[in-house]
């Protein structure tokens, strides 16, 4: 190991916001999942951690249909949400890592070396959700979309949505709890009456879906068209021969879900 | 930084940043947690922190600080095996014994949870869990069978010499 990081502990959501500052240097370690494992292999050495833990950044509230997630709250902590948010908490690892790794770090997680990871990022775009986060320029609150090309160097605090009026999730089955889910697709009806659609797994960061939104009436049409939405690669996980051919049939399945539940 | 060990309150000067697995096997010397693929994803590490399974490997050692950590050290001993101790040796659940002290401290939670011998629940419970000796259907026994309530008479089915390596080797 080489130098032991110096460790920041903040005790409250404005210190760790202040010890963050601008990110520069700065490694957020949130549930560890992700982060520690880096360490361990040397892949990533950090000069600052700051740890999140004492921060008082988790736990889910609510203020009408208004809900609003901390960034340390557990993925294990989301599994009986409504879907799609539920169902895709309870699709990420086994219920030990689940119990460990954090919203803001599945917001936040760059790149794996074999697969795209932030399975809840696909959910949380559905949901049309908002980001409160810290970095340069101060706290910002933005929609997830705007936030997602550039959270590697933002402090998430919390994220918000409102309640649908009814949700779905369709993934392709994992072989093993620990495998990332090489394709998943999340609805959501609005209680305007809009259909919002995104997927992960079709890029390295979860992907809103507007051409299949457009056509949400016609499932086999909405489900070709998402194709135009996405810009496919292979990687350890699945080709983007096989993205291509699957796509489809989890967006009609999502929506089918969701006519359902409607 | 003090760390409360199975009960017993011990000073550790490892970084804060460590993993706590590396904390209870070098500078500790508690060995039953086991560095297998140390990125959470064979469940061989996993320890009890405040009663919950966790993954030692993905813990940084600071976090656990004033947490009551269990090992399966402290859930038995060689003298006095804990009941999922007894039922792994009556099912023959353990072979090469390196994922065991992680199957059993998990097991171990999910019985305290109320879990029952419902076979599909022990295995959502333990799906984290990897026996590369596929040992998977003995473990489930041992599980369940500890959730029903069984008890064993080890004479029967145990060797009757060295039972000190039960519950996983060093």
């Amino acid at each position: 190991m080489t130098a032991a990081p110096e460790v920041l502990l903040p005790a409250s959501a404005d210190e760790a916001v202040s010890l963050f500052g601008d990110g520069t240097s700065v490694t957020v370690v949130g549930g560890g999942t992700i982060v520690m494992p880096e360490i361990t292999y040397g892949r990533l050495t950090p000069t600052k951690a700051l740890l999140l833990h004492r921060a008082g950044l988790d736990g889910v509230s609510r203020s009408g249909s208004t809900v609003t997630v901390g960034a340390t709250t557990t993925v294990a902590a989301l599994v009986g949400e409504a879907a799609p948010l539920g169902p895709c908490a309870a699709n990420v690892a086994d219920l030990e890592i689940r119990a460990q790794g954090t919203v803001g770090g599945n917001l936040c997680a760059g790149e794996g070396p074999e697969a795209p990871r932030g399975d809840l990022q696909g959910a949380l775009l559905a949901l049309g959700a908002t980001v409160r986060s810290a970095g340069a320029g101060g706290i910002t609150t933005e929609p997830l979309e705007e936030f997602l090309p550039k959270r590697s160097s933002r402090l998430v605090l919390d994220v918000s949505f409102e309640e649908p009026a009814a949700g779905a999730f369709a993934a392709l089955d994992r072989p093993h709890a620990h495998t990332y889910t090489a394709l998943a697709v999340s609805a959501v009806r609005t209680k305007e009456g809009a259909v919002r659609l995104a997927a992960t797994g079709v890029g390295w960061w979860g992907t809103r879906l507007p051409s299949a939104e457009a056509l949400a009436g016609d499932h086999e049409a909405a489900g070709k068209a998402a194709l135009n939405d996405v810009n496919l690669h292979d990687d350890a996980l699945a080709s983007a021969w096989y993205r291509e051919r699957t796509l489809p049939v989890l967006v009609r399945r999502a929506l089918a879900q969701l006519e359902e539940a409607s | 930084m003090n760390l409360t060990v199975n009960g017993v309150e011990r000073e550790v000067e490892s970084a804060p940043l460590t993993p706590l697995l590396f904390v209870l096997r070098d500078e500790l010397e508690i060995e039953s947690p086991k560095a297998g693929c140390q990125q959470g994803g064979c469940g061989a590490c996993t320890v009890l922190v405040d009663g919950e399974p966790r993954r030692s490997c993905l813990t940084p050692v600071v976090t656990v600080e004033g947490s009551q950590i269990t090992t399966v050290e402290g859930l038995g001993s060689a003298e006095s095996l804990a009941p999922l101790q007894e039922a792994f040796t009556h099912h023959y659940a353990a072979q090469c014994g390196f994922c065991t002290t992680g199957m059993i401290v998990a097991a171990h939670a999910y019985i305290e949870h109320g879990g029952g011998e419902d076979r599909e629940q022990i295995q959502h419970a333990l799906g984290g869990h990897v026996c590369r000796c596929t040992g998977y259907v003995k473990i489930v026994d041992a599980i369940a069978a500890v959730a029903r309530g069984d008890s064993f008479d080890l004479t029967l089915t145990a060797p009757s010499h060295d039972m000190t390596n039960v519950g996983g080797a060093k």
